[in-house]
């Protein structure tokens, strides 16, 4: 394993050092834990938290700032946050009109929420969730524990901070959050593995001419290996697999060509090239697209697309104004 | 009859276990899952082992309940919830008690049991830790009965707990992280279930014949 880090056990402490040392202006450390909050707290309005495990920056503590987060908590990477973190996050963060956790659907992630809200409501603290699951690559049937969050959890925050910034109430917020949710589809791929640092050793073994479909964002093995193709055969794969999942027809939509952590964003601009080509010509309006690393998996090679379809409403919140580290809308 | 300091030397020794197999069940965590389990719990029982000298004397509910905090706090993940509320409910079933028995013990496991299934929403059969847990318990519940020694009764629970391992290994997985799999999963064994044999064999080698 070759990775620029000091120690193993070092990683997630110093990623957080460096990443608060670095946006002063926007995000602080809740001081005897490992939240990122707001450099200025924002009373008057519903507060909203998510995280994960470390690895996917600049998720989720690049989001921390105006019109997105609050707070948000990274566990060890690839690791869901344990719940007293999670607790703490929801202390800090907390304003008379509630707070709303947006979580992506991982047992863990859920467990270790669902626990730290109880503890927070035992305390008065008003707590609401709402779950992403928009990776259209898992069977969401009985059989699973319903799909995964994906990247699409980058627009949730940008849908429901904007609506939280309007004074908008927590079951507001909420609700729109989950008409976000409803409307957001993802699927990604990736031609090399990734090394979780304690591990030592790359999530899965693939060969030259190979790739990887349907993975996750935790360098897990996806639904299947394919052989290796173009990069417009390969969008059109994944691209189908979307739009066979909703109805997006004569709709418009966002579009995230989201890197994985070692994709050259050359690459991710001949995907959307071929995306936005295959859209339009499906008659599905594109509104706005986002190309770039948004929900990353250490270093792994490969990307997902993102749809999010668009009323109005999500129209308008997603051109708020956000203010963010790794996220602005001007 | 076991006593606190006797249950201090059996957490210590599962620490060990963890933490000698954490490359093992990593690695089969890659296979089927995010490449991590090891990993997490022997972060885990490090933690727990920091605290263990600060639980002399003290009462079986206070120390179950502390190594799950513990492991809640330090693992994180699923297998956080899942094993620290397993030793919390455990704890409390045995709240106050400077020993314990063999009923004491096959309290806990029931206790341990319904906590997994209360955070983790599963049932026998979805290749899950449950899956060597309760074929574990059942066989040493029925050693017990059948006026089995602490010794057989553990190594009964052991048998059983390797047999549901393998069973694991001929299931898809419905819950947890290798669900996404699907029939992919079959033909490995599940992390949590060998993560809980590897336990239950510490205890047992602390008792002798």
């Amino acid at each position: 394993m070759k990775k620029i880090i000091n120690a193993v056990d070092q990683v997630e402490e110093q990623m957080i050092e460096g990443l608060r040392k670095a946006y002063p202006k926007y995000v602080k450390r809740v001081e005897g834990t490992n939240v990122i909050v707001r450099a200025e707290k924002k009373e008057g309005k519903v507060a909203l938290i998510s995280g994960g495990g470390s690895g996917h920056e600049p998720a989720h503590a690049g989001y921390v700032g105006k019109g997105m987060l609050d707070g948000a908590v990274p566990g060890a990477v690839f690791t869901s946050p344990a719940s007293d973190q999670v607790y703490e996050a929801l202390k800090a963060v907390a304003t008379d009109k509630g707070v709303l956790m947006i979580i992506k659907n991982y047992t863990g992630d859920v467990m270790n929420f669902e626990m730290a809200a109880d503890m927070a409501r035992d305390e008065g603290i008003e707590v609401e969730q709402v779950v992403v699951n928009d990776d259209v690559a898992v069977d969401g049937s009985l059989y699973t524990v319903g799909r995964r969050g994906v990247a699409g959890t980058v627009f949730v925050h940008k849908i429901a901070g904007a609506k939280a910034e309007t004074g908008a109430s927590l079951a507001e917020v909420k609700a729109t959050a989950e008409k976000a949710i409803a409307n957001i589809r993802s699927m990604s791929m990736a031609i090399s593995p990734c090394t979780v640092p304690a591990a030592g050793k790359p999530g899965f073994e693939i060969s030259d001419d190979e790739m990887e479909i349907g993975i996750g964002i935790h360098g897990e093995p996806g639904t299947h290996k394919d052989k290796m193709k173009t990069a417009d055969e390969i969008a059109d794969q994944l691209l189908d697999k979307i739009l066979a999942d909703i109805d997006f027809s004569g709709s418009e939509v966002a579009v995230m060509i989201n890197g994985c952590g070692a994709t050259p964003l050359m690459e991710l601009f001949i995907v959307n090239n071929h995306v936005n080509d295959v859209l339009t010509q499906k008659g599905i309006k594109v509104y706005k697209t986002l190309v770039g690393e948004f929900m990353t998996s250490l270093e792994m090679e490969g990307f997902s697309i993102t749809l999010m379809k668009l009323d109005d409403e999500l129209k308008s919140l997603l051109d708020a104004p956000a203010d963010t580290p790794a996220f602005k809308e001007i | 009859m076991t006593d606190s300091s006797k249950v201090l030397d059996i957490v210590g020794h599962i620490g060990e276990a963890i933490s000698e197999n954490a490359q093992f069940l990593t690695d089969l965590d890659a296979a089927i899952g995010d490449n991590d389990h090891g990993v997490n719990m022997a972060r885990g029982f490090k933690k727990v082992e920091e605290d263990l000298p600060g639980l002399k004397d003290k009462d079986m509910g206070a120390i179950f309940k502390k190594v799950g905090m513990d492991i809640v706090s330090a693992v994180g993940g699923s297998s956080g919830p899942l094993y620290g509320t397993a030793f919390m409910k455990a704890g409390a079933a045995v709240a106050g008690k400077m020993e314990i028995d063999l009923n004491d013990f096959l309290k806990i496991m029931d206790e341990a049991i319904s906590g997994v299934q209360l955070r983790g929403k599963a049932e026998k059969g979805e290749k899950t830790m449950l899956d060597a847990m309760m074929p574990a318990r059942d066989a040493m519940r029925e050693a017990a009965e059948a006026g089995k020694g602490i010794k057989e009764v553990l190594d009964a629970g052991v048998k059983a707990a390797e047999d549901g391992v393998e069973y694991t290994k001929t299931i898809i997985a419905t819950k947890g992280r290798a669900s996404y799999l699907g029939e992919r999963s079959i033909g490995h064994q599940d992390p949590g279930a060998t993560s809980f044999m590897v336990m239950l064999k510490a205890v047992a080698d602390k008792y002798e014949e």
